[in-house]
């Protein structure tokens, strides 16, 4: 049996090094993103729906639009910071794993915000006299929602993993698809495919499909298990 | 011990939303120790009259001052009509409002063993509140008030969602927090919970203070006309 796909199954049972180098490197960059996204967007959503201040709506509006925000730009805006002559250039991070994970926590950012401030809204609206009645101000009152709020936000943490995962434009442009070094799943399966070498690109596609399946069932599952739970 | 918080008083306390006044005008001392029904008719402004005192809104005319002359002391609670649990456990719910006045962890764990065992809610500790029954859920909003030691406790409509059975169990408690010293202000439309619960009463009728008496001569010789026909209207249902 020959093809790419008969090609792609001996890859990946073979466990083949580079396969794994590429795996590991795209899982790093796209969870350190997600991580990074949660732990400024988690409590900027929360504040954004608790907050009253001139210029709140355009600030959501921004966000919710940013949710559309094109791979390919935001990856163009950390490329102009980090190169040689931008801002922040003298760091010489461009072409590095930090790069492409700071290009993605900006993709996924405005995802984090946006549910958050929607997920944890609706939350005070019904929670606020009772915990007002409780002694929690609305500083106290932030990890709450955000707690009770758990399973709603999973989803929105989720779809950012899933946005970052899929991306190529993002991570090809400030990371440059180095081998070994800046190669991921996505910008792998561009050029592999370009070369015409489809048997390592269908196993990437295969891989990165079935993350995406595996990460949705088990968040469905956590879903539905704490529904009945929780209540 | 904390200072005494009661008796509250309010000074020509009124609110009003633009040109709306949905309260005015409202002059009332509550003292320590008793229970106060306020009754009247829906939209007579019993919710937001209890919201004022408990301080969740402040009052845009008039003055509500507390006897320790703090703004809005800790040492009350409040009990809604649908009480809003944490989608948590019973005993973090209970932990909660404990952990907020900076109670340390081993006194906390004490109050709510004590709490739990009050309460009847021992064999539920573990369970998710949100998935308690709703006589049960209220329950643990009461056993959550008492566990803040509160010195005044509102409550609003407590049992207006609630069975009888499940509306005995929550006005017997009611009681217990009234034997305990715990001041009582509660709002009702149930006609005869006032009756068994009410040992003063405040009527409210659009908005105002119209009647303020003791139980006894209240039920029997209400003194205004709206009084009467709210009364009235109990026995002709």
């Amino acid at each position: 049996m020959d093809g790419p796909f008969a090609t792609a199954f001996s890859l990946i049972a073979s466990g083949d090094a580079a396969l794994m180098q590429i795996i590991g490197l795209s899982l790093r960059v796209t969870l350190s993103a997600v991580l990074l996204a949660c732990l400024i967007g988690l409590p900027l959503g929360a504040a954004l729906a608790l907050a009253r201040f001139p210029g709140r709506g355009a600030v959501i509006v921004m966000f919710n639009a940013l949710m559309g925000l094109p791979p390919v730009v935001a990856g163009l805006v950390v490329y102009l910071a980090l190169s040689r002559s931008g801002p922040l250039g003298s760091l010489a991070l461009l072409f590095t794993p930090t790069a492409m994970i700071i290009a993605q926590t900006l993709l996924i950012l405005p995802i984090v915000v946006s549910l958050t401030r929607s997920v944890v809204e609706d939350l005070w609206a019904e929670y606020r006299e009772q915990l007002l009645s409780l002694g929690a101000g609305r500083l106290r009152a932030v990890p709450t929602l955000l707690w009770d709020g758990r399973v709603s936000l999973l989803t929105g943490v989720l779809a950012g993993f899933g946005r970052a995962s899929a991306e190529v434009g993002a991570v090809l442009i400030v990371g440059g698809n180095i081998a070994g070094h800046t190669r991921t799943m996505t910008t792998a399966i561009t050029l592999e495919t370009n070369r015409g070498n489809l048997g390592l690109a269908v196993a990437l596609g295969i891989i990165l499909l079935t993350l995406t399946l595996t990460l949705n069932a088990a968040a469905w599952g956590a879903g539905e298990w704490a529904k009945r739970r929780l209540g | 011990m904390t200072a005494a918080i009661l008796p509250l008083e309010l000074r020509a306390m009124g609110y009003a939303v633009g040109a709306a006044a949905l309260l005015s005008d409202i002059t009332l001392t509550i003292p320590a120790g008793r229970r106060l029904m306020v009754m009247g008719a829906n939209g007579a402004g019993k919710s937001l009259f209890l919201r004022l005192c408990h301080g969740l809104i402040d009052p845009t005319s008039g003055q509500r001052i507390w006897a320790d002359g703090s703004a809005r002391p800790a040492a009350q609670a409040m009990v809604f009509q649908r009480p809003v649990l944490l989608r948590r456990s019973v005993v973090a719910n209970l932990d909660y409002p404990l952990a907020l006045t900076g109670m340390a962890a081993q006194e906390r764990r004490f109050m709510i063993a004590r709490t739990l065992d009050r309460f009847g809610l021992k064999d539920m500790a573990d369970r998710p509140a949100r998935l308690l029954s709703g006589g049960q859920q209220q329950r643990l909003a009461l056993a959550r008030a008492w566990a803040m030691r509160p010195q005044v406790l509102f409550l609003d409509e407590p049992t207006s969602a609630l069975d009888p059975s499940a509306t005995r169990i929550i006005e017997k408690m009611v009681a217990q927090f009234s034997e305990d010293g715990i001041t009582i202000v509660m709002t009702t439309h149930n006609l005869g919970q006032a009756r068994r619960l009410a040992q003063d009463v405040a009527f409210l009728h659009s908005g105002r203070l119209i009647e303020r008496a003791r139980a006894a001569d209240f039920f029997v010789e209400p003194q205004t006309a709206q009084a009467r026909a709210f009364l009235a209207g109990d026995l002709i249902w």
